[in-house]
């Protein structure tokens, strides 16, 4: 059975440049687009990367400036100072 | 002396401002200070394993949280001062921010308690500050969602006195008894309960569809505080699988333990979450997805993955499963067929669908909806045009764990009420599902105590012996103002004066207040 970690934004300013990176560290990941948020799957694992997101943004990000925008996520959660990764185990 | 500020790392930093700030007590006996946390058999025998992956320290939190409170308040004024409440699709929508704040917000309030208390209770450095910040957060839930309506309160009716009525009216005490009922169990059940199977499990299907909903329908205040609040939930969603991991790690007796927890609270979540199955999809006039569809996303697929991961763990998805996948298909309109019948004590307004509206539910459940419940809103509808609107005056019985009207069907029969009854003390008590019924018998003691809306009503209990009474004196429900059917109300014409379609009658202004 297929098993995908997700991930919701607010689409919202800063959030564009999040979904942005996280599209291009995931290739295997699928971007959808609702009223007012967007949802990211991927099968397993995404992870979002604190240097791509610096790159994207063009400023200094702390991973926990994600919790500003986040809306919901599916996975278990590891987070350290240069990523955040969600991901089913088994 | 120049030194450079060396930064600490997350991980660092979180041991030094959470666990090291913990001891161990010297004069009393550990026992004596946490006393909760044995009596449920579960078993830790070391709570520094507890994980706590968002590392979030206190300075770190209050630093995050005056940011989204900032953004948030910004609109909520800009809203205001906007008359934003004009932009929404229709004022139909407003009814289920009605829904929201009598039978939602009032529970944000309780898990503050909730937090609050169990935070008190666990001896684990990591648990506490976890559950602290959480019991804050939902604080802060309770309080934006009541400012955000308090605009609406201004232009529409029935949002006037909600917490009176979360505690007295018959279909608050759904969400009302769920949340008593997890708060007076032990530490761990209300966790298992609140932050894994409703946190993590089920709210998604309220904040993320049902607010993108909002969005989707122009009311601006509602989905900003809805994401705002959604934006902690997902700490608190980490919170929940943290904890089952961590009970399920610490000892393997803990396993049938949680294993029935989350049997149990799969079941009561699931019948909770009904009333949203139904704002989603009657009370949303511009649709962003069904009950269905979201079922399907937030609890097939993404239940399903979690359930899989747990299975290192020796744990199976929750046992009335299948029967909830069952109702995915019915649940919302047997729902708002019930409070189409019952709008003459309900503090919001209810309706039937359009046409375009019945076509798209036709399209979503292309199984059901016009076999099994078209019929009925046409035949209702023709007894409207006649002047015969329906209402039903034989109060329901209610399900003595879920508190809902015994209304659903079996699983497998639409055409069948389902029901079960069990003896327990020479008392007949009665269900609306095995699910329930299951719940009943594992703890008799605890149900057989259930505040019953229409018993307290036949009992004398609730200030008058008729419907009318009750509705007003016991309610505050403002009759002919808050309650009946949408079209022709007061809200409806005030919605028409606003639209420009017709000037507000004598008696139709609300001033603001």
């Amino acid at each position: 059975m297929s098993q995908l970690a997700f991930i919701v934004f607010q689409d919202n300013d800063n959030a564009r440049y999040l979904v942005e990176a996280i599209a291009e560290d995931n290739p295997h990941a699928e971007v959808q687009h609702h009223p007012a948020m967007i949802r990211i799957q991927a099968e397993q694992r995404l992870v979002i990367n604190r240097h791509t997101v610096e790159e994207k943004i063009g400023r200094e990000w702390d991973v926990q400036e994600m919790l500003l925008d986040v809306i919901s996520i599916g996975g278990n959660v590891d987070e350290d100072d240069d990523h955040f990764i969600l991901e089913w185990k088994n | 002396m120049a030194t450079k500020n060396k930064k600490l790392s997350l991980k660092d930093k979180y041991q030094y401002l959470t666990r090291d700030m913990a001891w161990e007590p010297s004069y009393q006996k550990k026992e004596d200070i946490f006393p909760y946390e044995r009596f449920e058999g579960i078993k830790i025998t070391d709570w520094d394993k507890w994980e706590d992956p968002f590392r979030l320290t206190m300075d770190a939190y209050w630093k995050y949280q005056a940011e989204k409170e900032k953004k948030l308040y910004a609109i909520f004024d800009a809203f205001a001062q906007n008359n934003g409440h004009q932009n929404i699709s229709d004022a139909r929508y407003v009814n289920a921010l009605k829904l929201f704040l009598t039978g939602v917000s009032p529970l944000e309030y309780g898990a503050f308690q909730g937090y609050a208390k169990v935070g008190r209770h666990f001896s684990g450095a990591g648990a506490r500050v976890a559950c602290q910040m959480q019991s804050i957060d939902e604080l802060r839930h309770v309080q934006t969602q009541i400012h955000a309506m308090s605009h609406y309160n201004k232009h529409f009716n029935g949002l006037h006195d909600f917490a009176h009525m979360h505690d007295r009216v018959w279909f608050l005490s759904v969400p009302k008894s769920f949340f008593d009922d997890a708060r007076s169990a032990g530490p761990f059940e209300f966790l298992t309960a609140i932050s894994f199977s409703f946190e993590y499990v089920l709210t998604n299907l309220l904040f993320v569809p049902f607010m993108s909903g909002a969005a989707y329908n122009g009311d601006m205040a509602t989905v900003t505080f809805g994401f705002s609040a959604q934006s902690d939930e997902a700490r608190h969603m980490t919170l929940g699988l943290e904890v089952i991991k961590f009970m399920l790690e610490q000892h393997e007796d803990n396993v049938p333990i949680v294993q029935h927890w989350i049997d149990k609270w799969f079941w009561r979540g699931y019948r909770l979450l009904s009333l949203v199955s139904m704002m989603m999809d009657y009370m949303l006039p511009n649709k962003v997805m069904s009950w269905k569809d979201a079922w399907e996303v937030y609890y097939e697929q993404n239940g399903g993955a979690l359930f899989k991961d747990l299975e290192r763990y020796g744990i199976r998805p929750p046992k009335y499963q299948d029967e909830a996948n069952k109702g995915k298909h019915h649940i919302s309109h047997q729902l708002w067929s019930t409070f189409y019948q019952y709008s003459q004590a309900t503090n919001f307004h209810t309706w039937i669908p359009s046409e375009a509206e019945m076509n798209w539910l036709s399209e979503q459940y292309p199984d059901t909806f016009d076999k099994y419940y078209r019929p009925r809103f046409e035949h209702w509808q023709k007894q409207q045009e006649k002047g015969e609107r329906f209402y039903n005056n034989t109060l329901p019985q209610l399900c003595q764990v879920c508190q809902v009207p015994t209304l659903f069907t079996e699983p497998d029969d639409p055409t069948q009420l389902s029901h079960r009854s069990l003896v327990h003390d020479g008392e007949r008590y009665h269900f609306c599902s095995d699910g329930c019924c299951d719940i009943f018998k594992h703890e008799p003691e605890k149900y057989i105590q259930a505040w019953l809306p229409v018993h307290q009503i036949y009992q004398g209990n609730c200030e008058g012996a008729d419907v009318e009474t009750v509705v007003a004196k016991y309610y505050h429900i403002n009759i002919g103002q808050d309650n009946f059917e949408y079209l022709g109300s007061p809200d409806h014409r005030r919605w028409q004066a606003i639209k420009g379609n017709k000037p507000l009658g004598a008696g139709d202004s609300k001033d603001a207040a």
